[in-house]
């Protein structure tokens, strides 16, 4: 048994480590200060799909990601760990999209490939940490999810079985396919780069990134037809655009402000025995322990 | 028709902390804008849940009742919410951004196409004017929530669409007792005719649930640990300082994304609101998302090595030295002098 497994990732600023300088002083995101990283559990995600294509041979993983040219780079990076091909979903009609109209234009690009059993994605990405758009791409195209997916155990007969990880738990359930699967941070980590497959898709490029970049490989893209990234904008899937963009976003951003704390008078200690005794007696006294 | 509805989260025939923590703030919502508040629970064996919830203010309870029903799978459970929707067209409607909310939410949105916000931190009633087109709009729902890693907050609001949909952590919001008398009205629904077979396509083989270990949210003294701590073993002198004062441990994101501390002791926004009498933060640095959810603690220490961590700026006491030092000094004052 062969699976057509459909991966889809995203490239996000990496906000745990946000510096001093990633706020502009109008309060809005400094981009350029933060790294464009794959979204951490999405990579968790690309982990149990290279499971599955390990199992089951004959299978193929395919990433498809939505973003600006240089999101392309999610679908190197998933080259090098083991995916088969990857699909960048770029135009500007999708700019200003909300959790809805990203998951409407994600699902017209999966129902652009040919065949899909098991489609997974992180469960949320950390730009956002809805965990709304695999939930919502599901419900889409009409099928069945599993969420907080840890570790899928089996695929048989036409069903899977997984293993999820909740807030206060654990459940195992099965599902028919095709199906949704968003995989939690708790997951295995993933694979690191294959040498072999870096070697391969390094000059692995888009169409605009091609015309932007004239090296002296371009003779490799006909010889090699792995190494054309496919870029898909609008007009190549089937879509509405009413249901893209600002237009198809049902939620708008009335304000934005940057979080400003009361700050409080704080007294200074060096950690001197005699200071945390003076400290620990005054909680003492005032009874805020003991 | 109009009112405020509230998806009830049940484990075991208990309406889970984060529902009635969103009654609470639904009534107080449903008062201002002079509508119903509308509690809707789905599972198997539902008669003890009006018992638990009419206090909070509730006028009206759904029941859809049906041993295929728990415990919880995505589709039966999205189709009574969009069936029922379509029928009585809340305004707002409101759950848990628990991993069933969270499941749930979305799925239920998208059939709608109504927008929801996850993990609000706060809710209220508001206008707005889009000048653009020339529209203005009263009384919406403003859903108040961090981003970015909780670097700014957002307000978002949906203009056209209904219901307007909003998840809320648990222990954002505080839960009160409406009235101990209130008396709402129960309505049974005829479960076949909103969910259909084809939805139990997803079966819950194997489940194992626990009372949550930590009770972060309750106690009065917090012991939080950070990724300055360096390692899970160092975590144990703050289990040991918690434990002789008689409070809990927490942690950062950046503490258990390092696997220093289990996700069910994350305080911040990503994890839970705590308000104790006493929160000392050791090796934390203080990211917005970490402060957003300790801030309103009446009496802060933070003990750090960095004198500039912007955790300082709110703390009551700030100790410029290792936790690993200052810490073992405490737990012998305290042995030494409480009673």
């Amino acid at each position: 048994m062969s699976l057509k497994i459909v991966v889809l990732a995203k490239q996000v600023p990496d906000t745990r480590n946000v510096g001093k300088d990633a706020m502009k002083a109008d309060g809005t995101v400094n981009r350029a200060a933060l790294p464009a990283i794959y979204n951490p559990e999405d990579l968790n995600a690309l982990e149990q799909a290279l499971r599955l294509k390990d199992r089951f041979e004959g299978s193929t993983v395919t990433i498809v990601t939505m973003g600006p040219g240089r999101a392309a780079e999610i679908i190197r990076e998933s080259l090098y760990r083991g995916a088969d091909n990857g699909y960048l979903l770029t135009d500007r009609a999708f700019a200003g999209s909300d959790t809805l109209a990203t998951s409407y234009a994600l699902s017209c690009a999966i129902k652009n490939l040919p065949e899909v059993d098991v489609i997974v994605c992180g469960r949320q990405a950390i730009d956002g940490d809805t965990a709304q758009v695999g939930p919502q791409v599901a419900e889409k195209l009409g099928l069945p999810q599993i969420t907080y997916a840890e570790e899928i155990l089996d695929v048989k007969d036409g069903k899977i079985t997984v293993k999820r990880r909740l807030e206060r738990g654990v459940e195992v359930v099965e599902g028919k396919l095709p199906i949704l699967i968003t995989v939690n941070g708790s997951a295995p980590d993933c694979r690191p780069r294959h040498a072999k497959l870096v070697m391969k898709y390094h000059h692995a490029k888009t169409v605009t990134e091609r015309q932007e970049q004239n090296d002296d490989y371009m003779f490799m893209f006909d010889k090699r037809p792995y190494l054309n990234i496919t870029e898909w904008s609008v007009n190549d899937i089937q879509t509405d655009v009413n249901w893209l963009g600002l237009k198809g976003s049902p939620t708008k951003v009335k304000a934005i402000e940057n979080v400003v704390f009361q700050a409080k008078e704080s007294k200074r200690l060096a950690g001197k025995d005699s200071e945390i005794d003076e400290l620990m007696k005054e909680l003492i006294a005032n009874h805020t322990i003991g | 028709m109009n009112n405020i509805i509230v998806y009830l989260e049940i484990e075991e025939g208990v309406v889970a902390d984060v529902s009635l923590e969103l009654l609470t703030k639904a009534r107080s919502l449903a008062s201002k804008l002079k509508c119903k508040l509308e509690a809707l629970a789905i599972g198997s064996q539902l008669d003890g849940i009006g018992a638990q919830v009419f206090q909070y203010g509730v006028d009206k309870l759904y029941l859809a009742d049906d041993a295929r029903l728990y415990p919880y799978t995505s589709l039966p459970h999205t189709s009574v919410l969009v069936n029922l929707f379509k029928e009585e067209k809340p305004q707002i409607a409101l759950m848990g951004a628990t991993s069933i909310g969270r499941d749930l939410g979305p799925r239920v949105s998208s059939a709608l196409f109504s927008g929801l916000t996850a993990d609000c931190t706060a809710l209220e009633i508001g206008d707005h004017e889009d000048k653009k087109e020339g529209k203005s709009y009263t009384d919406l729902l403003y859903q108040i929530r961090p981003a970015f890693g909780g670097n700014i907050v957002a307000t978002i609001i949906n203009p056209e669409c209904r219901p307007q949909m909003a998840t809320v952590r648990e222990g954002v919001m505080k839960k009160e007792i409406f009235d101990a008398n209130y008396k709402g009205e129960v309505v049974n629904l005829e479960v076949a005719k909103y969910v259909s077979d084809s939805d139990f396509v997803v079966s819950v083989i194997e489940r194992h649930m626990e009372k949550s270990k930590s009770n972060l949210k309750s106690s009065p003294i917090i012991v939080a640990g950070g990724y300055g701590m360096g390692s899970k073993e160092n975590f144990k002198l703050l289990e040991e300082l918690a434990s002789v004062l008689g409070g809990e441990v927490g942690a950062s994101r950046a503490a258990v994304d390092a696997g220093f501390a289990e996700h069910d002791m994350q305080i911040g926004q990503t994890g839970v609101t705590v308000r104790p009498k006493l929160y000392i933060a050791c090796g934390i640095s203080g990211q917005i998302q970490h402060i957003a959810g300790m801030q309103e603690s009446s009496i802060i220490i933070a003990i750090n090595n960095d004198e500039n961590a912007p955790i300082n700026a709110i703390s009551d006491y700030v100790i410029t030295a290792n936790v690993e030092d200052v810490v073992p000094k405490m737990i012998k004052y305290y042995k030494q002098n409480s009673k």
